[in-house]
């Protein structure tokens, strides 16, 4: 396991207008490590990734990528740094081949023709480097592929550019159990291969299958970034659920505690 | 049958196609649902037949050469209408516009004493211009393209009659612009032409498969290779064969012959606009759009930019039909590129494959349902039958193409093939 973190957010806020989205949340994504984003509806997860994937711009805190801090002001800024993300709705063109949508917007090109034959290679290297054997031909559409192949491009596209990080949003909300396999055998794939994954997942059998370490989101704030071999499965969902779990979470009802000012979300006490 | 299996680079295994397994590929595509021009090709094969059977002339090498100057208008706005309706957008003043154009040209040629030089660029930058505020109108303003081309449908037919001074028929009788449409390429020509046709073909796509043999990629069996390129060479040929006949109803008096030169011109677009299409980063990303405009947003591509791009490409085109409109009636009158040639011009289009609902489209569509159109029109009015029943026949046709695509699409559907 390596020591120093690939990212590293620290005191992230983040409003939108009077409401407080995100509070002093901090997260650690290792190198060669799935890092499990678990919360429930509302808490934060999806924000927190739009946040580093430069969607949004983050009020205060910091983020570190390699020891060094940076500052992510929109989607490109992310990719210069090798953060990809792998939204829930995957964005393939259904018209396209695999290449064609693995290179979408990126295209090689020789003079000002397409470069097909260097794109097809790099689209094999990089499907080969997964283990992918599943598709029958590169130059398949989109549409004639099955769920978990169609994820299993989209998250080839996001490694494609000598990625560092990969967020994956949802990666098996819509699969079946033997694709829901092969997606987790990949996402497993891609940290041994040295990247640094975080897999954002409601499923708990999905989030022990795979990751190495677990941060739970609790009303906008972290709750606990764990092991995964430290907690049980009863402890992450009182996390999702309370904010804590024994001694570990956020302390009990003192929300004023947190940041030094009266906060007005009461665990409970929305109503 | 043998499958060998071989490696792209990086080791995805695929299997290598034999010419059978290619055949059966495609036949699976088109059962999917991919039909592409398939309908099209057999239509025309079949109407050319019932009407070369009942009318002996359908076949002269006269009423070949027609058939050129006559659906050229058509199959220039349709190229247009293609990447327009790859974006799954409409342009329904194309038709009004490329009389506006031709008007421009024929005023200025006729009323101003411009050279041709200057007339048609004038009447094409006009196109250009027509197609950037549509588009404008239509990618930056969020109005659906239906209301702002069907408002400039309107508009033009004014503009068209303002231009005229009221309706008058202005005449053109510049040799240049007249020949576009009306004259013949010399028999050598044709024939040199037609050789650089079929090699370059034959040139491109044996290039194709070298280009990937060298890196080592699944490449088209040489079998499949080898039949496209007889195929068209047998076409061309054939065609070149027939148009390069002495035509003329009276040799001796006035020879016609040779290869109408509106031949070449729709080859040459044809070219440039399947090049484009399929071998640039551009086409590749009006195909994006067209397909999934969210994610073609997320990979950073311009959409606005390239939804304004197509209807300056439909204008365009438009502006090129009206120009060999005007040169094939010699003169332009307010209902040049009015009455059907729109819904003709789009007929053609989705005729020839294009599908309605975007993403999916070819150039080649624009030709192939061009053609059709122009046959039906030909053939119909050879066997003396009226307007009205050549339009019902043609509305029938549209129909059917237009539920071919929609069947097809919902047959794709549950197939998982698009």
């Amino acid at each position: 396991m390596a020591a120093t973190p690939l990212l590293e957010l620290s005191g992230i806020d983040k409003s939108f207008g009077p409401v407080q989205v995100l509070h002093d949340v901090g997260l650690s994504v290792y190198p060669g490590e799935v890092t499990a984003l678990v919360g429930d509806n509302g808490a934060g997860k999806s924000t927190l990734v739009k946040c580093v994937s430069g969607i949004y711009t983050i009020d205060s805190g910091t983020i570190t990528f390699e020891g060094n801090p940076v500052a992510i002001h929109s989607p490109r800024d992310a990719s210069a740094l090798g953060i990809e993300v792998v939204y829930q709705d995957l964005a393939l063109c259904d018209n396209l081949d695999i290449v064609q949508n693995m290179f979408l917007g990126r295209e090689k090109k020789r003079g000002i023709v397409l470069d097909e034959p260097t794109m097809e290679q790099m689209a094999g290297d990089t499907l080969a480097s997964l283990s992918v054997r599943t598709v029958k031909s590169l130059r398949q559409l989109v549409a004639s592929l099955s769920g978990g192949q169609r994820q299993t491009v989209a998250i080839a596209k996001a490694v494609l550019w000598n990625s560092r990080i990969v967020i994956l949003d949802e990666p098996t909300a819509a699969l079946g159990v033997a694709q829901t396999a092969q997606v987790l055998e990949l996402v497993r794939r891609l940290a041994d291969n040295g990247l640094g994954v975080v897999l954002i997942s409601h499923n708990m059998n999905d989030v022990f299958a795979v990751s190495d370490r677990i941060a739970a989101l609790y009303l906008g704030r972290m709750a606990a970034q764990v092991k995964a071999t430290d907690v049980t499965h009863s402890q992450v969902v009182e996390l999702i659920t309370a904010g804590r779990s024994g001694n570990i979470g956020l302390p009990p009802e003192k929300p004023s505690e947190f940041n030094g000012d009266v906060v007005d979300i009461t665990p409970g006490g929305d109503q | 049958m043998s499958t060998t299996t071989t490696t792209t680079a990086g080791g995805v295994k695929v299997v290598k196609p034999t010419v059978s397994s290619h055949i059966h590929d495609y036949w699976g595509r088109v059962r999917g649902g991919d039909l592409g021009s398939l309908p099209a090709v057999l239509g025309l094969i079949i109407l050319c037949l019932i009407f070369g059977v009942a009318r002996d002339t359908f076949f002269s090498s006269l009423n070949f050469a027609n058939l050129f100057s006559q659906g050229a208008q058509y199959v220039f706005i349709a190229m247009g209408l293609v990447f327009v309706l790859l974006l799954g957008e409409i342009d329904l003043s194309a038709g009004f516009a490329s009389g506006v154009c031709g008007a421009i040209m024929a005023i200025l040629l006729t009323n101003h004493d411009w050279p041709w030089y200057g007339a048609i660029p004038a009447a094409m930058v006009t196109g250009i211009v027509i197609g950037f505020v549509l588009g404008f109108l239509v990618a930056k303003f969020g109005i659906p393209s239906f209301v702002v081309t069907l408002a400039a449908f309107l508009a033009f037919q004014g503009i068209l009659l303002k231009l005229l001074g009221g309706g008058k028929n202005i005449s053109i009788n510049d040799t240049f612009v007249l020949k576009l449409a009306n004259g013949n390429l010399s028999v050598a020509i044709s024939w040199i032409l037609t050789i650089i046709a079929i090699v370059g073909y034959a040139a491109a796509q044996l290039n194709q498969v070298r280009s990937r043999a060298a890196r080592n990629l699944v490449t088209d069996p040489i079998g499949i290779v080898a039949m496209r390129i007889a195929g068209l060479a047998i076409v061309l040929l054939v065609a070149t064969a027939l148009l390069t006949q002495e035509r003329s109803i009276n040799p001796v008096l006035n020879s016609v012959k040779g290869v109408p030169i509106v031949a070449p011109i729709i080859a040459v677009f044809l070219v440039i606009w399947t090049f484009i299409l399929s071998r640039t980063t551009y086409g590749r990303h009006v195909y994006a759009v067209g397909g999934n405009t969210e994610a073609a947003r997320r990979a950073g591509i311009p959409v606005d930019r390239i939804r304004i791009s197509v209807f300056v490409i439909g204008s365009f085109m438009a502006s090129v039909g009206g120009i060999l409109a005007v040169s094939r009636a010699n003169s332009v009158d307010p209902n040049t590129g009015g009455s059907n040639i729109l819904l003709y011009s789009v007929g053609a289009a989705v005729i020839g494959g294009t599908s309605l609902f975007g993403g999916k489209g070819k150039a080649i569509n624009a030709v192939i349902g061009g053609a059709v159109i122009t046959v039906i029109d030909n053939g119909m009015g050879l066997m003396g039958y009226s307007s009205g029943t050549k339009y019902i026949v043609t509305g029938l046709i549209l129909l059917i193409a237009a539920s071919v695509d929609a069947l097809a699409r919902r047959r794709a559907a549950s197939t998982g093939n698009r």
